[in-house]
């Protein structure tokens, strides 16, 4: 190959590099109107009355929208694909709040300054409920958070606040567990988690010169925002129109249908340009974030330390509201079900309300979570079989040519599909993995002082796309200097798929990646593509447009002929060739076919689905070094092994890895979402939210096996969401591994780690 | 109403303004969109300006504030050689992927290279110690300083 897997700049970096105006909000709308939203400050209960007289007399507030300006229309705000398998819970403004950070009003001014005056001014009376903060005591409680909705399939059971239920079994854990020789059971969590992209959520909306509504916005799923807005302001789809241009970072927070339909409700109510930005204290409480999640495990193992029976127990903690709640538990288990070849699996999972914050999609999407508590446990229970936890694992995982059933019972909502695992590279990622951080030369040295360093391993695995669900399509059309247009619904929300995608039509039609003009993601101008998520857009937007430039270039080779009047030619190198030596360059054959000879557009569309997941496969390393008497923990060094198939762009790849490793060292060690008594979310800044900074980052070395997936274009796997799985558990097995101390539940703070010594 | 003359990307030029008007809010209105919204309290580095040649968080600096200063945005500097070096490092490392952090990161690149023409690792990471980025990890931005 000569494009793909070969170092390529981004079609888009010079622009990015120069600051040029790319992003959602770097244009100017004239009469622009400003959005600032008013939040509940309670926990649970009623609106009574909103008093918005003295905010309205204000001068510059033009109008403030209640829960009485919208029909009482439930949806869900999951940006996912229709039907959306999450709760239909949520209204645009609801006179029952469910958090602190609920909406309860939308002020609608002529400057920013203004709206913000006029928040201020509201004042509201409510009649407040008891609320529940803690996911242990929500089912069954006498205090209920969506009593009003009956008939959703999608909602398990509003009287008991259960937002989702999953539930699986495989073979008879019961008989394998009396004939397992080794038994163990544990409970792990991991906390509420920000996804802290540094653009926030951005939109803007106008009427165009055709009276058709304008949404431009930051978001990771255009085609499903112009569906959801067209439903719920029942306006017709065929007079939106949704332009995503750059992102600046989603990570799955711009997934959710989050602003776009206030912002859209304003400018058709009002006639005028509306935007509406959320400021970073805005984007931790009425964002999204990671779904918390208690999980215990039971696993038993036979004599030769092969793995019986699972039994996984999940408790997903959804917040107010329960966007993906059913979705996140669901690869939670899927994938933790998916790495290791265990016969027998029983699986329970409630997702619950609470009075906290919504949760959401954020990358790896339940995994990091469910690989938090499995590769915890691996290690715990090859400590105490005294067994190497790198033998252990290797023990167990499922080879090339195993089934795996869990993805047959698990799908997006339903049941998923028959999946055989095609390609795996997980022993050499391990292999690899184990020279590059030098396990056997230094780990498990018998330490005294106070500052011990230790070493942990994580094996994960993630899946590429929604099987039987993502479809993506892609066109292509040929100009006369033998470059192409190339239009894709996929969304680059700064992965740089707008180049992979570019590369992979460079590849096929024999040019150079310079001749692929992409643009991406506008519901006008772009075929349908079901959104970035899910690590789809390089398996299944690639598959679109490898199909797309496979067609082109055939219909390409058919004109030529005709040109040249030959029954018998060859593309290569992007020129049509004869064995008798005639040729006619791309460039040749467009001129002439826009004007002279057989005259055509030549183009090509394709859409694919896929009914493979085929799952990327990683093995973290982590070196650390604790403090036995202050508690603090550094990860030293981390290395992330990657088998992502066929890799289309080494350094975006690369690129992955390393920007997800600190997201996860992050969920161990410092990012954790603190409330008050009231649920109210209290570190809301990055001085209090700790993110990792340039000095914070340990060191990392990324690499790459190669498999070659049959069903990926090129033989490519995703790379997007698998190396966030991997850094938690391995640096909790690190920590155990430096000192005995062993924390199962994250985050890993100096007060838990000196509590583990026995020091407090 | 506050008045300032200051120079902004080389014009001298003289601005009215409410007090509390932040540099961060003005540059944007001058549709310099290289500087970026992303915390309010100066902990991103997204607005990252320089000020007579030093780094400057925008919307902790008050326009009223800037009395004969000399404030560069991107913009301003997209044409010189050493910021043009800096951008085609970033390009050939693959050190952007957003690309929202990235004018802010390189004008702390610049500030750095201006006074240190051979920075070292520890160097480089302190320059953009205020300028977060949530996709690179900062790996490749620091490694492009250091081919």
């Amino acid at each position: 190959m000569k494009i793909v897997g070969k170092p390529t700049n981004r079609v888009d970096g010079n622009a990015l590099a120069k600051g040029k105006p790319v992003f959602a909000d770097d244009i100017r709308l004239s009469d622009v109107l400003h959005i600032k939203i008013l939040y509940s400050t309670i926990p649970h209960g009623r609106i009574i009355n909103i008093h918005t007289e003295k905010a309205l007399a204000i001068p510059g507030v033009v109008t403030i929208l209640t829960h009485k300006d919208f029909p009482p229309h439930f949806y869900t705000t999951a940006g996912q694909g229709y039907p959306e398998p999450s709760p239909r819970d949520t209204l645009i403004l609801n006179p029952t709040v469910r958090f602190v950070g609920d909406k309860v009003a939308i002020v609608v001014a002529d400057s920013l300054e203004i709206a913000k005056q006029a928040l201020k001014s509201i004042t509201v009376e409510y009649e407040e409920y008891p609320a529940i903060f803690d996911p242990e005591v929500s089912i069954d409680n006498t205090v209920v958070l969506h009593p009003e909705i009956n008939d959703d399939p999608f909602l398990f059971d509003s009287k008991r606040n259960i937002a989702a239920r999953i539930t699986a079994d495989v073979g008879d854990v019961k008989v394998a567990e009396r004939e397992s020789h080794h038994v163990f059971e544990r409970e792990y969590s991991t906390p509420y988690v920000q996804h802290a992209h540094v653009e926030p959520h951005i939109t803007l909306t106008w009427m165009d010169e055709n009276n058709r509504l304008v949404i431009r916005t930051a978001t990771q799923v255009p085609f499903h925002v112009r569906r959801i807005v067209a439903e719920v302001l029942d306006f017709p789809i065929s007079r939106i129109r949704v332009i995503k241009p750059r992102i600046g970072g989603g990570f799955g927070a711009k997934q959710e249908i989050l602003n776009e339909e206030i912002c859209a409700a304003v400018t058709l109510k009002t006639g005028r340009p509306a935007r509406i930005e959320l400021t970073r204290k805005e984007e931790f409480f009425a964002s999204r974030s990671r779904h918390p999640q208690r999980i215990r495990i039971k696993m038993g193992l036979d004599e030769q330390y092969k793995i019986r029976f699972i039994d996984l127990n999940i408790l997903e903690n959804c917040g107010a509201y329960g966007p993906h709640a059913l979705t996140v538990m669901s690869v939670t288990s899927q994938k933790t079900l998916s790495l290791y070849n265990i016969p027998n699996i029983r699986l329970h999972g409630d997702a619950v309300y609470t009075n906290l914050p919504i949760a959401g999609a954020y990358r790896g999407y339940g995994a990091p979570q469910g690989f938090f508590a499995l590769e915890s446990m691996m290690d715990e229970i090859a400590d105490e079989l005294n067994i190497d936890p790198i033998e252990f694992r290797l023990n167990n995982f499922f080879r090339t040519g195993d089934e795996i059933p869990i993805a047959e019972i698990l799908g997006e909502g339903r049941e998923g599909f028959k999946t055989v695992l095609n390609t795996t590279g997980i022993e050499e990622c391990l292999q690899r993995g184990r020279i590059l951080i030098g396990w056997d030369h230094h780990r498990g040295k018998e330490q005294t002082g106070v500052i011990r360093t230790g070493y942990g391993v994580a094996a994960v695995c993630q899946g590429s796309g929604i099987p039987g669900i993502d479809m993506a399509s892609a066109f292509i059309k040929m100009n006369e200097d033998g470059s192409f247009n190339l239009q894709v619904g996929a969304t680059d929300l700064g992965t740089g798929s707008d180049t992979s995608l570019a590369q992979i039509a460079a590849e096929v039609l024999e040019v150079p990646v310079e001749k692929i003009i992409v643009y991406s993601s506008d519901t006008d101008m772009t075929p349908f593509d079901t959104g970035a998520y899910a690590s789809s857009t390089t398996f299944i937007s690639g598959g679109a447009v490898k199909k797309a430039a496979e067609l082109l270039k055939f219909r390409i080779l058919e004109q030529g002929k005709r040109i040249l009047q030959v029954d018998d030619a060859d593309i290569s190198d992007g020129i049509v060739k004869t064995s008798s030596g005639e040729s006619l360059t791309y460039s040749d054959i467009c001129t002439r076919s826009f004007y002279t000879d057989h005259q055509q557009q030549l183009m090509a569309t394709a859409s694919h689905t896929s009914f493979d997941s085929p799952p990327p496969f990683n093995a973290t390393f982590v070196k650390v070094s604790v403090n036995t008497d202050t508690g603090e923990v550094k990860v030293l060094t981390v290395v992330s092994v990657t088998d992502a198939g066929q890799i289309i762009n080494p350094s975006m790849a690369e690129g992955q890895v390393e920007g997800a490793i600190p997201q996860s060292l992050g969920m161990a060690l410092s990012e954790f979402m603190i409330f008050d008594d009231n649920g109210r979310t209290v570190n809301t800044d990055f001085l209090n939210y700790h993110v990792y900074y340039p000095i914070d980052m340990p060191e990392i070395i990324s690499e790459f096996v190669h498999t070659d997936e049959p069903t990926g274009p090129f033989g490519a796997k995703a790379v997007a969401e698998i190396p966030i799985n991997g850094p938690a558990p391995a640096v909790v097995n690190a920590i155990y591994n430096a000192c005995g101390v062993r924390i199962r539940h994250l985050p890993v703070t100096p007060e838990k780690f000196i509590r583990g010594l026995g020091k407090l | 109403m506050t008045e300032v003359t200051f120079t902004l990307n080389g014009k001298i030029i003289a601005v009215k303004c409410v007090p509390g008007t932040t540099l961060l809010e003005y540059l944007r209105q001058l549709e310099m969109y290289s500087v970026k919204y992303g915390c309010d309290d100066g902990t991103c580095g997204a607005c990252t300006v320089l000020i007579d040649g030093k780094t400057q968080n925008a919307c902790l600096t008050m326009v009223g504030t800037l009395q004969g200063k000399t404030i560069d945005t991107l913009e301003g500097l997209n044409e010189q050689k050493l910021v043009k070096s800096i951008q085609e490092r970033f390009l050939t490392e693959g050190a952007i992927q957003c690309g929202y952090c990235t004018p802010g990161m390189i004008l702390s690149l610049t500030a750095l290279l201006r006074e240190n023409e051979e920075p070292s690792e520890v160097d480089i990471r302190d320059a953009i110690s205020g300028n977060y980025c949530r996709c690179t990890g900062y790996v490749k931005p620091i490694k492009a300083m250091l081919k």
